[in-house]
């Protein structure tokens, strides 16, 4: 390890703050991005499932209509 | 019946490609970017003359290389939709664009954070900064110019001519530091010669470039696989994936 102590780690000899910054905005930024890939996912599918019972719901409503008229 | 099969065949077989590949980018990706960023942040030697504040060069350059790699990439993919007329190449466009967007943002926030105390300005309106901001607006604007269109075939058209037009910007960000007095420095990596940097800091860099290649890749696959079952949701193949998934 290059540092002697974790708090020579953590002050970056004077430039923590620029350094600690950029890494956090680049890990937040990967982090998040990456999160809305997977929930966007998520959602997707639930949307296709919700789509298809809706669609189900439909027919089902039109074949009702259908035997009503044929009595 | 072919023809009219073959289409939503070729969109699952896509699906089920990035499926496969995802898992390998995801270790990969994040095994390499953490061996990176850490050997970069605490074994890499200091610089002797910006001392530890060069270390942010291990998340700003990988996201700038990758910035304009992604443009280059997404453009490619416009180009292959206008010209051949292939649709996944749109979904592969638009996926891409976010994660430019996202690099771009991280390149300049990183540069700012480095600016402030080497330069002592967190901006400066110079040619290579502005130009890079520029990218970050063409990302954007390829983004919400394919938002602002309900037919996703229309959209991919109109956003793909400007993912194509935009690529003038990057030679001249690549150039910029050569054809105008900036206050970014030259080319260090990227250029004809050796690298102007001993191997214990290269070597760190490298892998952190390649780690944040295969992240971006990781997710460029999982967004790809949002286009196609956005594009696909009323398919049978989506609701049998859909179910398959809600039942595990």
């Amino acid at each position: 390890m290059h540092f002697e102590s974790m708090n020579a780690f953590w002050s970056m000899d004077g430039y923590g703050l620029y350094v600690w910054l950029s890494f956090a905005a680049s890990g937040l930024s990967i982090g998040l991005l990456w999160f809305d890939s997977i929930a966007t996912k998520t959602s997707l599918l639930k949307q296709a499932l919700v789509e298809q019972a809706r669609q189900a719901r439909i027919a089902a409503a039109k074949g009702d209509t259908l035997t009503e008229r044929e009595i | 019946m072919w023809r009219w099969l073959h289409p939503y065949a070729k969109n699952q077989a896509t699906y089920e490609l990035c499926r496969k590949l995802l898992p390998w980018f995801n270790i990969l990706g994040l095994g390499t970017l953490l061996v990176g960023t850490i050997w970069g942040l605490a074994f890499a030697p200091a610089d002797y003359q910006q001392s530890e504040a060069f270390r942010i060069i291990y998340v700003h350059v990988p996201s700038a290389v990758l910035s304009k790699s992604l443009y280059s990439a997404m453009a490619i993919a416009a180009f292959i939709g206008l010209v051949w007329q292939v649709k996944t190449s749109f979904l592969a466009m638009i996926a891409l664009a976010p994660i430019g967007a996202m690099v771009t943002f991280v390149s300049l926030v990183t540069g700012a954070a480095w600016g402030k105390p080497m330069w002592g300005t967190w901006w400066e309106w110079d040619a290579r900064l502005t130009s890079q901001l520029i990218l970050l607006f063409l990302f954007l604007g390829v983004i919400s110019l394919y938002k602002s269109f309900e037919d996703k075939q229309q959209a991919g058209k109109a956003a793909g001519v400007m993912a194509v037009v935009g690529v003038i910007n990057l030679p001249i960000i690549h150039y910029s530091v050569e054809w105008w007095n900036t206050l970014h420095q030259g080319a260090t990596i990227l250029k004809l010669a050796k690298p102007s940097m001993p191997m214990e800091m290269l070597t760190p860099l490298l892998l952190s470039i390649l780690g944040w290649g295969l992240v971006c890749g990781a997710i460029f696959l999982a967004r790809l696989q949002n286009e196609i079952l956005h594009r696909d949701l009323k398919r049978p193949w989506v609701v049998q994936l859909a179910s398959s998934q809600d039942r595990t």
